[in-house]
């Protein structure tokens, strides 16, 4: 952190919408480790994010075809009769983090309508490539029983072995394809 | 006892809980953003070695946890049991795992952060957070096809300690040790590659590591509470329990619970392989008393859904109490001891051809009756019709909620 001069103060509060920095790395580390020990010892479960868009997937499937909910074992498990699907702690963490975002994005002025990519990348090819990968990350989430979030940070933290061998087969696949990717984000 | 974590749902109620983990979810959102996680550029620059961003952040966020989880668990106010430990599935995990590498390399978030993207009105954080959802329904509609490979090589709760065969203390530090070192050689070559000044990396991280590689060593010294450390806690509490023989249940009480179809009754039988052989109840699951205490077996037992009542039994009552001190110190819920024993029970359901054969020089929680042959289970008795006894006796089984999750990582 650095102080700031009094100038330098009335030019930030001018440019009050300008985006601040992002914080330090290490900074953010220890905050989202303290947030991930805080939701283990108060409630036991760790955190979690595409959970929470799976069940609320399976809600609105439940609205539009609850017969073939009920012959799908794997929503069975979900949303089988009267069970709802959104009786589950993930989802209310997955809601959580939108508002975290967006009360984080307003304090910080980075709420603003735009669409990161390479510089050599045109905007509908990266939306195309964001669903893609989406896509990917759904469905290789839920073969993986969690994502990032939900095996890779929490199982981690409690040293499952799983959560490990998972968490170096993400990288493994990332870097794996990283220099196949490079025109897209270099 | 201890006391974390909470029983939220006996203090919030079933709904009133979830409050809990909108603010969890909440605090987790409002991190990924100010550490840049909502910014896809940032992320991907990770994978072409410019900006190690994605590995502290992660490294330092587990690690933190991780001693902070530890090191409440070793003084005792966090019940590491109770804790929702991902079971392994390990080729699926990996399978997943680089379907998921892949995703993230190409569309640039993992499904945690698009959130966060599309809640700051990132368009391809919009695009992505669909995908996923399109990529989860795939999922649902096709996992059929491959659900024995899903199910595959499943290890159940498995830990680093338990897999490498050393203590938690020591697994802790050599992780922690293991996460400095790649910050090191991240930090270098975001200065070799991503031409990054040295001197923006903060000045306290090297405080801040000896400070966490220190209390790692004090924590590997004091240990992880055995099960004896954790009987001896509550030892006060639950000594009073069996005096006023709370946890003892009739053997009517068993049986009319077996035919209960609400309840799920798990019946343990402690004593030797010998007399098991010779009779024990129907659907009664040996495991002699010197492997309560394996884990393996623990955490199977955590893993029962929540109207599971557990009920130990031994020739007469001592052994089956000390198995009851040992589930109890590893904070199994609804855990019972058959008054009386098998003894008992054979007394009570017994025929005569099997009571007559009194064995009165029996000693101490030894079986009393003499058995010609091991029949095991064959005999009436192992399985008395509920509506041919009309037994009288005090019930005294209250199912308590369910203080660990049944579920957590994404589920």
């Amino acid at each position: 952190m650095t102080t700031l001069t009094g100038e330098q103060t009335a030019q930030k509060t001018a440019v009050k919408r300008t985006a601040k920095d992002y914080v330090d790395p290490y900074y953010a580390g220890i905050l989202l480790g303290v947030v991930l020990f805080l939701a283990f010892f108060l409630t036991g479960s760790g955190l979690g994010a595409s959970g929470g868009l799976n069940r609320m997937l399976v809600f609105v499937e439940d609205l539009i075809a609850p017969n073939h909910v009920n012959r799908t074992p794997y929503l069975l498990a979900m949303a089988g009769g009267a069970r709802n699907p959104l009786d589950s702690w993930v989802v209310f963490v997955t809601i959580g983090v939108v508002f975290g975002g967006i009360a984080s994005g307003w304090r910080n002025g980075r709420l603003k309508v735009e669409t990161n990519r390479g510089p050599n990348v045109s905007v509908k090819m990266r939306w195309m490539m964001a669903f893609i990968g989406g896509a990917l990350m759904g469905y290789g989430a839920r073969f993986a029983r969690g994502c990032t979030s939900g095996q890779a940070l929490s199982g981690g933290a409690v040293l499952s072995v799983g959560s490990w061998a998972f968490m170096f087969a993400v990288f493994g696949g990332a870097y794996a394809l990283a220099y196949t990717m490079r025109k897209f984000w270099n | 006892m201890t006391i974390f974590p909470l029983p939220l749902a006996e203090i919030f109620g079933h709904w009133g809980a979830y409050v809990v983990f909108l603010f969890i979810g909440f605090a987790f959102g409002y991190v990924l953003e100010i550490a840049g996680f909502g910014n896809s550029k940032k992320l991907a620059a990770q994978f072409y070695f410019k900006d190690f961003t994605v590995l502290k952040v992660m490294f330092g966020a587990i690690i933190v946890a991780m001693s902070l989880i530890f090191a409440t668990s070793a003084l005792g106010l966090l019940d590491y049991n109770l804790i929702w430990v991902n079971p392994t599935y390990l080729w699926p995990g990996i399978v997943g795992g680089l379907i998921m590498g892949f995703g993230f390399i190409i569309g640039g978030f993992c499904p945690g952060t698009s959130l966060v993207a599309a809640a700051t009105g990132k368009l391809d954080g919009v695009f992505f957070v669909l995908g996923v959802l399109f990529g989860i329904f795939l999922f649902g509609e096709t996992v059929q096809n491959f659900d024995i490979f899903w199910t595959s090589s499943y290890m159940g709760r498995f830990t680093l300690p338990e897999w490498l065969g050393l203590s938690t203390g020591t697994v802790v530090l050599l992780v922690i040790l293991m996460a400095l070192f790649m910050f090191w050689g991240g930090e270098k070559l975001e200065q070799a590659i991503g031409k990054k000044d040295p001197k923006s990396q903060p000045k306290w991280r090297y405080p801040a590591a000896g400070v966490l590689v220190l209390a790692a060593i004090i924590f590997m010294v004091i240990g992880q509470p055995t099960t004896e450390d954790r009987w001896n806690h509550i030892a006060a509490e639950k000594e009073a329990l069996l005096a006023e023989r709370a946890v003892q249940i009739h053997p009517g009480e068993l049986l009319d619970t077996t035919h209960d179809t609400k309840i799920k009754t798990v019946m343990i039988d402690v004593r030797e392989e010998v007399d098991y052989n010779l009779f024990h109840i129907l659907d009664a699951r040996h495991v002699p008393l010197s492997e309560i205490d394996n884990p393996e077996f623990i955490s199977e037992l955590h893993f029962e859904p929540a109207n599971t009542v557990f009920v130990l039994m031994s020739n007469d009552e001592a052994a089956a109490t000390e198995a009851w001190k040992i589930l109890q110190a590893e904070s199994v819920p609804n855990v019972y001891i058959l008054e009386g024993g098998v003894n008992g029970w054979i007394a009570t359901f017994g025929d005569d051809d099997l009571t007559k054969r009194f064995n009165s020089g029996a000693g101490e929680d030894q079986l009393c009756y003499i058995f010609d042959s091991a029949l095991g289970d064959r005999y009436s008795a192992s399985e008395p019709d509920p509506h041919a006894h009309e037994l009288e006796y005090v019930p005294k089984i209250k199912l308590e909620l369910k203080r660990a999750p049944t579920s957590g990582g994404c589920g």
